[in-house]
């Protein structure tokens, strides 16, 4: 592998709220090379998107990050804003969960494109338009010069992915954060996006990093996929490991929580029982010993610290490590 | 969007009516017969019945709302019987005044008003912000005839820059009808800028937290471009309303501050009016600067489209 392209290293992102301080991100290490995928999976609340703003640098006002973000050998959570700004949309980029509200309704969508490109490419208004023209094409929507001059209300919500996606490929970003990209958009159009994403990614040579919530996007996309729970990662595998053997009931539990064609009809979900931990009242123990089916007495007492498995790549952490994937499969 | 104009000025007829029927009735109604006051109290009874039936006083109250309305519509809005000026003639040598004071003091308004404004949402919670909404605070509950007399005091007493009272018409000496205005214009700006910044300020921070600010930011886009482009335009929506509404109101002249600068606008058309029971005068005043109202909110409605392309196309 190559020298990481991004490398996260023991960030920590805490919230003030009445409550007192909530843990959001808990000393989080990840890596990501240039050119590659990294999946990041969890249920709601898990810090999955507090992580991918801390990387992007737009944290709350209030949220306190510690540790560092380093991107192309800089920390981002120590550059000056100028020099940060000048590196948006040109080293790295993010698409949004709901095209709904990620663009700006008070602005064609030209306009959302060209000042993009312009701030960062030395273009003039004719060869901005050019390229937006090109890039719209390139995401698949038809029409695409018709279209500069509408604005967002006017296109389905699918279209209005494509298009945050065509202002984020616009001024060829090292790296695509894309954070629950499908979540918001029906499940037909869901595989179109991801499958866009994914070729325009291979021809582009850029690293992604692809949040969701659902194992089954991150399946048969993402080099290597983390597993988040209460702010922690707590199993990290290359993809294919990952599914060969899970080690975590987590991430067992969350792949069991997927709805799968071939179960009966009216089939209850295996869902996960529970809630995730109070992130403002951290759990002394494992914090997902409340609801784990394999939970010890040891899981409540001591906190499971990210540890390497037999396969190369693979951590995890858990005492008590599922002994075979039992039937579940990917 | 024509079939919005269309629409939004069909409305307007039913409103206009009932106007007109209120300005009717409050002149018809108030206490005191019109044929006394122009006769005086040495009329005899005789006279009076003969004026009234001149001026079909005798008539039942809605044949002369009805009479009076096509009057209206034909554009003949009556006759002052004191100075024999008509309703038109009066407002029209009277309603350039108050239109000049209007525009300067929503300008000054404005310009204190916006900057301010987003300047506070743009650190919102910090101590410029905390300092300016409790300045504004203060400024709302001064009365404008405090700030006209504290600004007379400053400006044209101790400093001598400008002068306390007057009025020159801008055709003839443009620089001094400025100066005569400047003092008026501002009591009324200082009294606008908090509202104007008040509404402005809230609207902008709840914009601020929008998902396209932050895609706006992760955009790499300048700050300035992200405050002045992204979010001062969804956020002026209630702006122009209140823009809208000061607007109407300060079109109808402003009794306290047009009589402390002595500015012959519309606000003193009024209170000379209402002084002499010139009730003609009256009504016909009041009814032009309700239809004012009226379509000043006609253009800000419109205002709305301009500003939202979801109005525009019939979305919201």
């Amino acid at each position: 592998m190559s020298a990481p392209l991004l490398s996260i290293e023991d960030v920590t992102v805490e919230l003030p709220t009445p409550r007192g301080n909530l843990r959001a991100v808990d000393h989080v290490d990840l890596s990501l090379a240039p050119g590659r995928t990294l999946g990041i999976v969890g249920e709601s609340g898990c810090g999955k998107t507090m992580l991918s703003r801390a990387v992007l640098q737009l944290l709350p006002k209030k949220a306190k990050l510690s540790g560092r973000v380093m991107f192309g050998g800089q920390d981002l959570a120590r550059l000056a804003p100028e020099s940060l700004r000048r590196l948006r949309a040109r080293e790295l980029a993010v698409v949004f969960q709901d095209p709904m509200t990620s663009l700006n309704p008070v602005l064609t969508i030209g306009t959302q494109l060209m000042e993009t490109i312009q701030e960062h490419l030395e273009l003039d208004a004719p060869a901005a338009r050019k390229r937006s023209i090109e890039l719209l094409a390139a995401v698949g929507i038809p029409a695409p010069e018709h279209r500069l001059a509408q604005y967002p209300h006017q296109c389905s919500g699918g279209m209005r992915q494509r298009i945050a996606i065509a202002i984020a490929l616009s001024c060829e970003p090292k790296l695509l954060i894309a954070d629950e990209p499908t979540t918001a958009l029906d499940v037909t159009i869901q595989a179109q996006i991801l499958d866009l994403l994914a070729r325009e990614q291979r021809r582009r040579h850029m690293a992604m990093i692809i949040i969701t919530h659902d194992l089954g996007v991150v399946a048969g996309r993402a080099d290597e996929v983390a597993v988040m729970y209460a702010g922690r990662v707590v199993e990290r595998a290359p993809t294919q490991a990952l599914f060969k053997r899970m080690h975590m009931p987590y991430t067992e539990a969350l792949l069991a929580a997927i709805p799968k064609l071939e179960t009966a009809p009216h089939t209850p979900l295996p869902a996960i029982s529970g809630r995730p931990p109070d992130p403002t009242r951290p759990l002394r123990g494992c914090s997902f010993a409340p609801r784990c089916r394999y939970a010890a007495a040891r899981c409540r007492e001591a906190k499971p610290e990210l540890k390497a498995a037999e396969t190369s790549g693979h951590l995890y952490a858990c005492f008590h490590p599922i002994q075979m994937a039992e039937g579940i499969g990917a | 969007m024509l079939i919005l104009v269309v629409r939004r000025l069909l409305g307007m007829l039913p409103v206009l009516l009932a106007v007109s029927l209120l300005t009717f009735l409050i002149a018809s109604l108030l206490p005191g017969d019109l044929a006394f006051v122009i006769l005086g109290d040495q009329a005899t009874p005789e006279n009076v019945a003969a004026l009234r039936h001149d001026m079909g006083l005798d008539q039942p109250l809605w044949w002369r709302y009805l009479s009076w309305l096509g009057h209206v519509m034909q554009g003949d809005l009556g006759r002052s019987f004191r100075t024999g000026q008509t309703v038109l003639q009066a407002v029209g040598e009277r309603f350039p005044v108050s239109l000049q004071l209007m525009l300067m003091a929503e300008f000054i308004g404005l310009l204190i008003g916006v900057p301010i404004a987003i300047a506070c949402a743009a650190r919102a919670g910090g101590a410029f912000d905390r300092f300016m909404t409790g300045s504004a605070f203060a400024m709302l509950s001064m009365p404008s005839f405090l700030v006209a007399i504290l600004l007379i005091y400053l400006f044209a007493v101790e400093l001598r820059w400008l002068p306390a009272t007057g009025y020159v018409p801008f055709t003839e000496e443009p620089l001094a009808n400025l100066r005569f205005f400047v003092l008026p214009a501002l009591t009324l700006a200082l009294a606008e800028w908090p509202g104007i910044m008040r509404v402005l300020r809230s609207d902008m921070i709840a914009t601020l937290q929008e998902d396209y600010i932050a895609l706006a930011k992760a955009k790499g886009l300048k700050p300035s471009r992200i405050l002045f482009v992204h979010a001062l335009k969804p956020s002026s929506l209630t702006l122009v309303t209140v823009t809208g509404i000061n607007i109407g109101r300060l079109l109808g002249g402003t009794l306290i501050v047009e009589s402390i600068f002595a500015l012959p606008g519309i606000g003193r058309l009024l209170v000379g009016a209402i002084y002499t029971r010139d009730l003609i005068i009256l009504q016909g005043v009041v009814l032009l600067v309700a239809c004012g109202f009226v379509i000043v909110n006609f253009i800000v409605d419109m205002l709305y489209a301009v500003l939202d392309p979801r109005i525009r196309h019939g979305h919201a």
